[in-house]
């Protein structure tokens, strides 16, 4: 049965050509097409481009060649630039537009022999926790609350990503994390999410939303699944200054470390006041789990926590309002003609930005204008300092930190706060390790009393992903986590 | 001190200037993209993906460039700055294609440097350069092509820019333009911006504002943008200054503001006021680290720095015994110097100095070229001082063999050949047209003889041109005199 694998024992299954890529392809189509005009996971779906590519993956297999992921079927987070497949950053001013170049992490993913279904829904430009500021309309999560239909948000902004990985209707997905975009929407959705190191990814190709905080990182079911997906997707890239040149590990080599010795830090200040006690009991849990498989819990401080989001929210809209200064209809992407420059501007952006970007451009616009600029942008990056030497000092005493990913599970579409600063509160437990360029993944740990999974939140040291992936996957382990949401591939409608 | 005054209604008064020059870079390839960013060509066939501002295109800097402003740098003395970094200046403009433009607001590349300006009395005065900063050029917009769409070429999009700020000690027009040609001179001499001021890869801003001499400070400055010759730098300084001046002396202030040059009215015109002014929100690109220099990297930059405009002229002066004035107008651009060396080199360099300021610099101006395609190569011209030299021929005769090499392209030893130029050394044969002469002139031998000395000149004359001018001159004087005094 096609739904029952996972990215690895797919990998493993094709290998053996117990299942053939054209197989394994069509079934997760089929069940795009049977499931996604409801969860609308996918902005663009490539059929063709991906049966074709499963062709010449199994001939690839039948030969015993191919890379680390021949004949996968994934999904991409539609913020990634595919060549030739139309590519909207989830906006109307890019609802056409159609890049003539690849993305470095899609290029690396190709390479590998991953095939495309097409491209994944999200928060336009990434901006939201939620999913539901899509220019092509909100996700649903494919998880239910117990005796209720009301659909939930899949989180953001990889919520597309989230969801398509948590119904079955891919293997992995690629998700872009600014402040918690993989993070979250993996909790959310009962799936696995890594957010590297910052440099470790190429941000090449990739539509920035904030340049100093954007990395990209691999979505699916298993910690396993995760490490294959990111060997593939991290490098150094020269078309990438601030991606690092270092060599990239075999991941899920490190997988088997285990945790004996390792000192996990239990952060104080993430235990906030109204942290919900389903989630305080997940996060105990955590700590039982990996104190049980020899790991040394250690409490430590990170005294800035609690200026995480303002800070975020600063450095993060000031670099999106410049970087979102180029969809100006002049060069690609839609235009609204005006009889001025100017009204060209001002129509093409009022039609083609959502609110919540536009929001977020004003905002971002305000705190480096003249006179604001010392005040807000700058000590911003005074805090964002001060925020990662609070995490190297904790480094200093332990290998590891545990946090919950979200401090509530998916909520539903009608229960979004209508006060963007409420929304923006999901991301209190991401942001840090964003600000401070740290590897950071989210891995599913049970399910509150409505039946909505919660993920618990593993942070690491700079570059120091196998520690995070072994960590995660002992979690994994312990947690047994093998519940499947309400609407699944493997589940007939 | 400059002493340059412009007298108003109520006194004298002095100008304050300081100027922001755009030098372009002369690299392979743009400031951050790989694209070609060489001058011309098709609109919009010198643009990738990066210059266009594509979404997920990020700039890559471009080494030769920050090597290119290293050397500039050292050429002017001035301060390496090892640690520098790039932001970004936002605005909108349908030629800016991501909405802003990288550049260094807040730690510039090069910092305090100096350049020597003489000017033509000969006083030497130093202007401070505040700083020097490496940019991106923007596209150009072009409005004439349809009534009521504009288009946009990107190929300048992108281009690195050397922005080059001076102190303001600039005190007269004729200091500016004096301050512009040296510091083109400098860059040229580094290979670092090919100084073209029509094709735009020199444009300057100029800052000016006027006081009282002797006062304390300095007034509101307007500042004079995109002026793109010398002669435009040094008209519109003075035209500003002289508005500034009746606006001041009708009780009036000064707004600080940006204003254009219009050459043909000769008018300085508001551009935009101080409110108007935007607000750039520089902050630090986060798509590009912090730039940081080794100390081994600018050393061998150092090492293999060409030798720059004064050090040349002090040079010259010393190897070739030229004047202060001589070395100025040899060393004025590189390659006359490189020509001037290539002649004089083991040569009589007196003659060679003379011959090349004179007559042939007269060649080239009658002939409307310049040094670099001169219809006499610095060898061709070499073998004609050498027949000089050797007594082939004379001073003269060399004059009218220049002139054939102008024109026909011969060298100086086949013309010498063809037209039978060589000169008559033989002493008999001088000496019986002297006497032909002195039979032929006895009156004016008698007047001679009786004290009437300056006849001496007409003497050699008619020798010469009896002798079609061939005869040694020295040879005909030495004759001369001993026959006049038999």
């Amino acid at each position: 049965m096609a739904f029952n694998y996972t990215l690895a024992s797919a990998r493993d299954a094709l290998k053996k050509r117990e299942i053939s890529a054209v197989e394994l392809v069509d079934a997760h189509l089929s069940a795009i097409e049977r499931l996604d005009d409801r969860l609308n996971s996918f902005i663009t779906r490539t059929p063709d481009q991906a049966r074709q590519a499963a062709k010449q993956a199994d001939e690839q297999l039948a030969k015993g060649e191919g890379g680390a992921l021949c004949g996968i079927p994934l999904g991409i987070k539609d913020l990634f630039a595919t060549e030739n497949v139309r590519t909207t950053a989830a906006s109307r001013i890019l609802d056409n537009f159609i890049p003539p170049y690849e993305s470095t992490v899609t290029a690396n993913l190709k390479q590998a022999g991953a095939i495309s279904l097409g491209k994944l829904n999200l928060d336009e430009f990434a901006m939201g926790s939620t999913n539901l500021t899509s220019a092509f309309g909100g996700v649903e999560n494919p998880w239910k609350r117990k005796g209720s239909d009301a659909r939930l948000v899949p989180g953001g902004s990889s919520g597309g990503s989230a969801a398509a990985v948590a119904a079955g209707l891919v293997l992995g997905a690629t998700g872009t994390d600014t402040g918690g975009s993989i993070r979250q929407p993996a909790s959310f959705c009962g799936i696995t999410g890594v957010k590297p190191t910052y440099g470790r990814c190429s941000r090449f190709g990739t539509i920035a939303f904030a340049s100093s905080l954007d990395q990209a990182g691999p979505m699916a079911q298993t910690v396993r699944d995760c490490a294959i997906m990111l060997e593939a997707m991290a490098g150094f890239d020269p078309k990438d200054s601030t991606s690092v040149n270092k060599d990239v590990p075999h991941y899920e080599a490190a997988l088997d470390r285990g945790v004996k010795g390792l000192k996990v830090g239990i952060p104080k200040e993430y235990r906030i006041d109204n942290l919900p006690s389903e989630i305080a009991a997940l996060w105990d849990n955590g700590i039982v789990w990996l104190k049980d498989a020899g790991a040394e819990i250690v409490d430590v401080s990170l005294p800035h926590t609690k200026y995480g989001l303002p800070t975020y929210y600063i450095a993060a809209l000031a670099e999106a309002s410049s970087n979102l200064a180029r969809y100006d209809g002049v060069r690609y992407g839609e235009r609204v003609s005006g009889k001025s420059l100017d009204e060209l501007y001002e129509a093409t952006r009022s039609a083609g930005f959502g609110d919540e970007v536009k929001r977020r451009i004003l905002l971002g616009t305000h705190v480096l204008s003249s006179g604001y600029y010392d005040a807000y942008y700058l000590r911003a990056q005074k805090v964002r300092t001060l925020l990662r030497r609070d995490f190297l000092q904790a480094y200093e005493k332990v290998d590891v930190l545990l946090t919950p990913t979200a401090p509530s599970g998916a909520f539903a579409w009608d229960e979004k706060p209508t006060d963007p600063v409420q929304v923006y509160l999901n991301d209190v437990f991401t942001v840090p390790a964003s600000l401070a360029g740290v590897p950071a993944m989210s891995v599913p740990a049970g399910l509150d009393s409505q039946g909505v999974p919660l993920g618990l939140q593993l942070i690491g040291r700079h570059f120091d992903e196998e520690t995070l992936l072994a960590a995660g996957f002992v979690l994994e382990q312990a947690a047994s986590f093998t519940h499947r949401p309400t609407l699944h591939a493997g589940v007939s409608a | 001190m400059s002493n340059y005054r412009i007298t108003g209604n109520t006194g004298e008064w002095e100008i304050v200037v300081g100027m922001e020059v755009h030098a372009q870079v002369v690299s392979q390839s743009k400031l951050f993209s790989g694209a070609s960013a060489s001058y011309g060509g098709e609109p919009n066939s010198h643009v990738s993906l990066v210059d266009a501002g594509f979404p997920g295109m990020l700039p890559v800097l471009n080494e030769e460039c920050v090597a290119q402003a290293v050397r500039t740098g050292l050429g002017l003395r001035a301060k390496i700055n090892k640690f520098s970094r790039f932001d970004r200046k936002n605005y909108f403009y349908a030629d800016l294609p991501t909405g802003y433009q990288i550049s260094q607001f807040e730690h510039p590349i090069i910092g305090e440097g100096k350049v020597e300006i003489e000017l033509p009395d000969g006083e030497v005065r130093v202007i401070g350069v505040t700083r020097l900063h490496l940019e991106q050029d923007a596209g150009k917009s072009i409005h004439d092509q349809d009534p009521t769409r504009s288009f946009i070429d990107l190929n300048r999009a992108g281009v690195a820019l050397m922005e080059i700020v001076s102190e303001p000690d600039i005190r007269s027009p004729e200091e500016a333009g004096a301050y512009l040609r040296k510091l083109r001179q400098i860059l040229r001499y580094l290979g670092t911006c090919d100084g073209n001021m029509e094709e735009g890869s020199m444009r300057a801003d100029v800052n000016v504002s006027v006081r009282r001499p002797g006062e304390e400070g300095y007034r509101t400055r307007c500042e004079i943008k995109n002026l793109n010759s010398v002669r435009y730098v040094m008209q519109a300084i003075e035209i500003e200054a002289e508005r500034q001046i009746d606006i001041w002396e009708e009780g009036g202030t000064i707004d600080q503001e940006t204003r254009l040059f219009d050459h043909v009215k000769g008018e300085t015109r508001s551009l935009r006021t101080k409110e108007d002014a935007h607000d750039y929100r520089y902050f630090p690109d986060p798509d590009l680290l912090p730039l940081e220099l080794e100390q081994s990297w600018i050393d061998e930059l150092k090492a293999h720095l060409p030798e720059l405009p004064e050090d040349k002229r002090a040079r010259l002066e010393k190897e070739y015994g030229v004047s202060r004035y001589e070395s100025a107008v040899l060393t004025a651009e590189q390659s006359v110097a490189d020509f001037y060396e290539e002649v004089a080199k083991g040569q009589d360099a007196r003659l060679a100095t003379n011959w090349i300021l004179g007559d042939f610099f007269a060649a080239l101006n009658r002939t409307g070229r310049s040094i670099e395609n001169s219809p006499v190569s610095a060898q061709g011209l070499r073998e004609l001082l050498g027949l000089i030299s050797d007594s082939t021929i004379n001073g003269k005769i060399a004059k009218e063999v220049l002139e054939d090499m102008v024109e026909t392209g011969e060298s100086a030893q086949a013309i010498v050949d063809r037209k039978g130029l060589k000169q008559v050394t033989d002493t008999g044969a001088i000496e019986k047209s002297i006497q032909e002469i002195l039979d032929a002139n006895a009156d004016k031998v008698a007047e001679y003889k009786s004290g009437k000395e300056k006849l001496f000149g007409f003497f050699v004359g008619q020798t010469m041109k009896a002798m079609k001018g061939k005869a040694n001159p020295a040879l005909v004087n030495e004759l001369l005199k001993k026959m006049l005094s038999a």
